[in-house]
């Protein structure tokens, strides 16, 4: 076995000493929350590094709602998933229409629709907020799911039918033509030829929705307010209200909350990277 | 404009009916729900905001308040030098995580984390660790020197400098993938020759690394900044604006004046960020719809 130079160790020691603070300064906020959700309360203020009698009873009086402040947790935590798969869906269909729309069927003014909607995709998202926050009083939906869902779908179609755009210019015309002389229809067209082709990037797209509305905390904060009809974030930053914040479960509930996401970054991965990086940035 | 239209007036066209085919009616329909909610939710609220903001009795009442001179000031702190040394370290670790190591490509999977999961449960992490009584790092701070730790979000400037913190947390790990993948696409016939002549590490990034990422790198930083002029979350539910409203940013400031009922206020902080705004837009239009 070939043993490594000193040059090589030196390297490798550079490395470690900028790859040991990137690990530290990346998991030292998630590593104290999960700190905090598997310890007594009497553990969670010891400034150790593990709780000297780890336990799941956090998990347990949340998940059975046994505090005044998560009575509704179930509720809650259902609100949350009914809104993100919602305007998952929501923007999916939208979205997709229009991409096809622009991009094969070259609607006239498609252009334009699509550089208005890349405008608002550089709206920062508090800067909208003030104005839809009256807007959505206005239509009478404050205090409704459906107010929630409606803005997450604002924001979240522009950039899906700018990434939904790039790939379907991708797909050749041939496809089209060949599909046409078979005798399909528009409609036969998007359903069987377009939509199966653009799988790949219709599940990115699905996912980023989805992950866009269930982590959103702004909008969700300014559009609904009763307790039985908040999602999960709104109910966490109420935790700050109080003086007496029982932070163990407040640090619980939060960990729950970032496991879904967590887990369907993961999953797709693979889809979410390319086709994130790809649409981010146009180099 | 930005937007650039290929406006070739000099055919006349024929009349509308008479060039829509089924295919163009099918596209019409097929884009008229994304044209809806861009008109209801977008088109409207904006123009309404703006009509709102329209008495020049607020922008002198926003002069007035102190609390928006220091969000302003603040803001550009934020951008200036928040974005800065975001992108600087992300353009840092974009090489570091090119490295090809088995390790590193974990450590990637890892760092990734504070984009993947949501801001308010890490953030109020953080928010717990800076209590001066209860949190992790004053009780360690204690423990090595006997001394009580500072008061870490009550001193405006340090509260401001934590929130630059997570914010930085959060997004860095986007901006370094985006990154990374710029400098994955650098020829590595580039850095053999280099080496051949015997560049060293500042040599390669200097003449090799820098002029390919260039661009890439200013695109970033715009867009970023954009981005981060709408960033609510990291100076909220971190300082909540406080210590004595201090530390506002414009997006927490025009939301403090919406939960006081004060629309028009609130509209005119948003409409006095939009000299900074538009010429980042405009640029970032220049090169996305090119």
């Amino acid at each position: 076995m070939k043993l490594p130079s000193l040059k090589e160790i030196g390297n490798e020691a550079k490395l470690l000493l900028i790859g040991i603070p990137v690990l530290i300064w990346t998991m030292v906020p998630i590593y104290h929350m999960f700190l905090f959700a598997i310890s007594p309360k009497e553990d969670a203020f010891s400034g150790k590094l593990w709780p000297a009698h780890p336990t799941l009873n956090n998990f347990k009086i949340v998940f059975y709602q046994e505090h005044y402040f998560l009575r509704d947790f179930w509720i809650q935590f259902f609100n949350s998933v009914v809104i993100a798969l919602s305007a998952g869906a929501l923007t999916l269909v939208i979205a997709t229409a229009a991409a096809f729309s622009i991009s094969r069927l070259r609607v006239p003014g498609g252009r334009w629709v699509m550089n208005l909607a890349l405008l608002t995709y550089f709206i920062p998202a508090a800067f909208l907020a003030v104005p839809m926050y009256r807007t959505m009083g206005n239509y009478g939906l404050l205090n409704n799911h459906w107010s929630l869902i409606l803005a997450m779908v604002t924001i979240a179609s522009p950039y899906a039918i700018w990434v939904l755009k790039q790939a379907s210019d991708k797909l050749p015309v041939e496809l089209d033509e060949a599909a046409t002389m078979d005798g399909a229809t528009t409609l036969q067209l998007f359903r069987l030829v377009y939509v199966p082709l653009m799988m790949p990037s219709l599940v990115a797209i699905g996912t980023y929705a989805i992950l866009l509305a269930w982590n959103e905390y702004l909008y969700a904060f300014l559009l609904l307010s009763k307790d039985t009809e908040i999602t999960l974030p709104v109910a966490l930053g109420n935790f700050l209200a109080a003086d007496d914040s029982p932070w163990e479960l407040l640090m619980t509930t939060g960990f729950i909350y970032a496991l879904p996401p967590a887990a369907i970054y993961y999953a797709f991965k693979r889809y979410m990277v390319g086709g994130l990086t790809a649409g981010a940035v146009k180099s | 404009m930005a937007i650039t239209l290929s406006g070739d007036h000099a055919i006349p066209s024929p009349p509308l009916s008479a060039r829509l085919t089924t295919p163009q009616i099918w596209g019409v329909l097929l884009l008229a729900p994304y044209l809806l909610v861009f008109l209801a939710f977008v088109v409207y609220p904006v123009s309404y905001g703006l009509w709102l903001a329209r008495h020049p009795a607020s922008y002198v009442a926003l002069w007035h308040d102190p609390i928006f001179a220091r969000a302003a000031v603040n803001t550009l702190i934020f951008l200036l030098v928040g974005i800065n040394i975001k992108m600087a370290i992300a353009l840092f670790l974009s090489g570091f995580f090119a490295q090809q190591r088995t390790w590193i490509k974990w450590l990637s999977v890892l760092f990734i984390l504070p984009w993947a999961v949501p801001s308010i449960p890490t953030i109020l992490s953080v928010r717990f660790m800076l209590n001066p009584e209860w949190g992790v790092i004053n009780q360690l701070i204690f423990k090595f020197t006997a001394e009580d730790g500072p008061n870490w979000l009550n001193d405006p400037t340090v509260a401001l400098g934590m929130a630059i913190g997570v914010h930085i947390w959060k997004s860095l790990p986007f901006w370094t993938l985006i990154l990374l993948t710029g400098r994955l696409a650098i020829s590595h016939d580039l850095y053999e020759a280099a080496e051949v002549d015997g560049a060293s590490w500042s040599q390669k990034f200097r003449y090799i690394t820098w002029p390919s990422m260039q661009t890439l790198y200013i695109t970033c930083t715009l867009l970023s900044m954009i981005w981060t002029l709408g960033d609510f979350n990291s100076v909220y539910l971190l300082t909540g604006g406080g210590p004595a409203d201090l530390t506002h940013v414009l997006a927490t400031l025009g939301i403090r004046y919406l939960r006081l009922d004060q629309l028009s206020l609130a509209m005119a902080s948003i409409v006095c960020a939009l000299p900074f705004v538009l010429p980042l837009v405009y640029f970032m239009m220049k090169r996305l719809s090119r």
